[in-house]
């Protein structure tokens, strides 16, 4: 069993939802974007998702964005994300760790390379973003195997029918937009989003994860009592952007890890 | 020359060859989808094509002239050169003619919102004049770079009632417009409609806007039968994202007739400071589609230059991707410096004052004319009239 399956059985026996972490890989550089990361690891991120940052980021918010440019200014690409997984893994061994990436990063690496090496360096799983099923052949056709999970978007846009199709193209668990626009807008609705995953669950068993906007652990625990695991990603980055002058940047960003992973235990 | 069959592409999902097709976000394809599904059944429609042509006549002002520039052949000493006048339709570039079918099929959708993204913000001024003209609300984005220099332009869109929303991010350019305009989009598909003014762009954009821009070669192709009883030698047109060029090239691409696509070499090749993506460029994916992209060993899309803001694009359509692999067009590049001494030429032989971006086009125009035999005739799409480049031309030429 994989990474990706083994956390959500653990998860479910220990009747919690997972906690994904998104962070821009290199943030500001990567010494510090490592630091940062062990710190995520070891307070309650469950999944790790390594944002690689990309010139161009048309489906992210302001904070993203930045966050992409300071990586990317510090010289960070996809050969130093693959060089930062494998130090990673080091010291997780258990910890899903899934690269999520624009796609032409990943077409200027060679879809064959990436595969390879990013399997090598221990990666569980891949999300791209502007890659949609319809598309995605070309990739996944260079590919030597299919051991990394391909992790697919179901928006709040998506037919019921697509859902289905789109499920059933996808690995480890399927990542639901919880609301249309890009990353880090504000305004949940979690009337919206139970609607929306009832819709999904009607045609797959994979597990879904939520994501786009939800920053605090009222957000987690409104989620979490719908979703198998939920994605918090601009509110980790603005914090970081806040403090990236403060020395106690670290333990800031583990204590806000360890309130929402507490917001992913089931209380009932 | 190539046979080449124009009824084989696209592919249904889009796709130019190994180029086109529809990369972005999940949030955007239930709605690319839908507008693949509209675009198809109003091409369909009779009354659609009927509005459309209307329209194009008596609002935009079509069909634009064909003009023999008499004193510039003679003065050059080679092909007759024609200009294909689309200075001359309505808003003073063939932005209009895609502006104008995709109000139309916003419209027949039902939206009343639409967003543009423009560089030389002449897309952005038709778009901003189809709007008033149907009703919508419009909001067009822009670099702040281009905000400066195509000043008028900005006061033409914010008379017609629409909203100019300043893009700071990267160069401050028309990709930066682009991307802005995209992440926009994803938060207001529902009832809003994105008029993409180029070829660019995922698909049914390419497709889309060549369609609407083909009346530019359709009148220039019976205007020079009608004239000179032949078809020309030569097609002249620049290419930012390729827009003007395929309208022109598109319904010659079954003749025998040479077609040379004019990229900007900004100040030049080996500078890195240009615009030449064809030229210089690697296959990638930008804004939604597989084409030539100028970017990095990386994947980095890098920052492109030229002294025509319409130029000024990273990316190109990916048709012309394909028309250049398969060697149907063929793509030079010319500098700021020699886009300028062209545009001067202009004014001065024929009376003319073209935009800085088909100045390029004729720049190359000037160098393929005296190789040519006076029987020969070259058509060069004169994209857009240059009234809004006064004040950069200013800088440079001093007049
Ligand atoms: C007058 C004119 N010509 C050409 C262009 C370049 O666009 P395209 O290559 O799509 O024709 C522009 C773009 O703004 C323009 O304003």
């Amino acid at each position: 069993m994989n990474r990706i399956d083994e956390t959500f059985k653990r998860l479910r026996q220990k009747k919690e939802k997972a906690l994904v972490g998104f962070v821009s890989a290199g943030d500001p550089n990567i010494s510090q974007s490592l630091r940062l990361i062990k710190a995520m690891c070891e307070s309650g991120v469950d999944i790790l998702e390594l944002g690689v940052p990309f010139s161009d980021p048309t489906s992210d918010g302001p904070v993203i964005q930045r966050s992409s440019g300071r990586a990317l200014k510090s010289g960070v690409n996809l050969k130093a994300v693959v060089e930062m997984t494998r130090e990673i893994r080091e010291f997780f061994a258990h910890t899903p760790i899934i690269l999520f990436s624009y796609y032409n990063p990943v077409l200027a690496y060679g879809n064959k390379a990436f595969y390879n090496d990013a399997l090598a360096a221990g990666a569980d799983g891949l999300l791209i973003v502007d890659l949609p099923p319809e598309e995605s052949e070309e990739m996944t056709s260079e590919w030597r195997g299919n051991d990394l999970s391909l992790i697919r978007l179901i928006a709040p846009t998506t037919p019921q029918e697509r859902m289905a199709k789109i499920a059933a193209s996808a690995s480890g668990f399927l990542y639901l937009i919880s609301k249309i626009g890009v990353t880090g807008s504000d305004g949940l609705d979690t009337g919206d989003i139970s609607e929306h995953i009832k819709r999904l669950r009607s045609v797959t068993q994979t597990p879904i994860c939520v994501g786009f906007g939800i920053s605090t652990p009222q957000d987690v625990a409104a989620v979490a009592s719908h979703a198998d695991g939920v994605v918090i990603g601009s509110a980790f980055e603005r914090l970081i952007e806040e403090n990236l002058e403060n020395p106690e940047i670290v333990s800031l960003l583990a204590e806000k890890v360890r309130a929402c992973k507490a917001a992913t235990v089931e209380t009932s | 020359m190539l046979n080449f069959k124009s009824e084989t592409y696209p592919d249904p999902r889009g796709h130019f060859g190994p180029y086109g097709g529809r990369y972005v976000g999940e949030t955007l394809m239930p709605a690319l989808l839908e507008l693949e599904k509209a675009f198809f059944d109003i091409a369909q429609d009779p009354s659609f094509h009927y509005e459309f042509h209307d329209l194009l006549h008596h609002y935009v002002g079509r069909p634009t002239p064909l003009f023999h520039a008499k004193r510039l052949s003679t003065h050059l000493g080679g092909a007759a050169i024609y200009l294909k006048r689309e200075d001359l339709a309505h808003t003073g570039a063939h932005k209009i003619n895609n502006t104008l079918g995709q109000a139309l099929l916003a419209r027949w959708m039902g939206k009343k919102k639409v967003i543009a993204e423009t560089g030389a913000g002449q897309h952005g001024v038709a778009t901003a004049t189809v709007a008033a003209l149907f009703g919508m609300e419009c909001r067009v984005f822009m670099g702040t770079e281009d905000i400066q220099r195509q000043a008028a332009n900005v006061q033409r869109m914010r008379l017609l009632g629409a909203e100019v929303i300043p893009v700071s991010s990267g160069t401050g350019t028309l990709k930066d417009a682009m991307n802005e305009a995209m992440r926009y989009w994803s938060g207001a598909v529902h009832d809003t409609f994105y008029v993409i003014g180029s070829v660019a762009g995922p698909h049914p954009y390419p497709v889309m806007v060549r369609d609407f821009q083909k009346v530019i070669g359709e009148e220039a192709r019976s205007q020079i039968l009608k004239e000179t009883g032949k078809l020309p030698k030569m097609l002249i047109a620049c290419v930012g994202g390729g827009s003007n060029s395929m309208g022109l090239f598109y319904p010659f691409i079954e003749d025998p007739v040479e077609m040379v696509g004019v990229e900007a070499a900004g100040k030049g090749i080996h500078t890195g400071k240009h615009a030449a993506t064809l030229g210089s460029g690697t296959i990638g994916v930008l804004h939604g589609s597989k084409s030539y992209v100028l970017q990095d060993e990386n994947g980095q899309i890098m920052e492109a230059h030229s002294i025509s803001a319409g130029l000024d694009y990273p990316g190109v359509g990916p048709e012309h991707s394909m028309l250049k692999d398969r060697g149907r067009a063929r793509y030079a590049s010319i500098e700021d410096g020699q886009a300028l001494e062209a545009f001067r030429k202009l004014c001065l032989f024929e009376g003319i004052i073209p935009a800085l971006e088909s100045s390029h086009a004729l720049a190359q125009a000037l160098i393929e004319a005296p190789r040519m035999s006076p029987d020969d005739i070259i058509i060069v799409n004169l994209s857009g009239r240059g009234d809004k480049d006064l004040g950069i031309v200013n800088q440079h030429l001093k007049f």
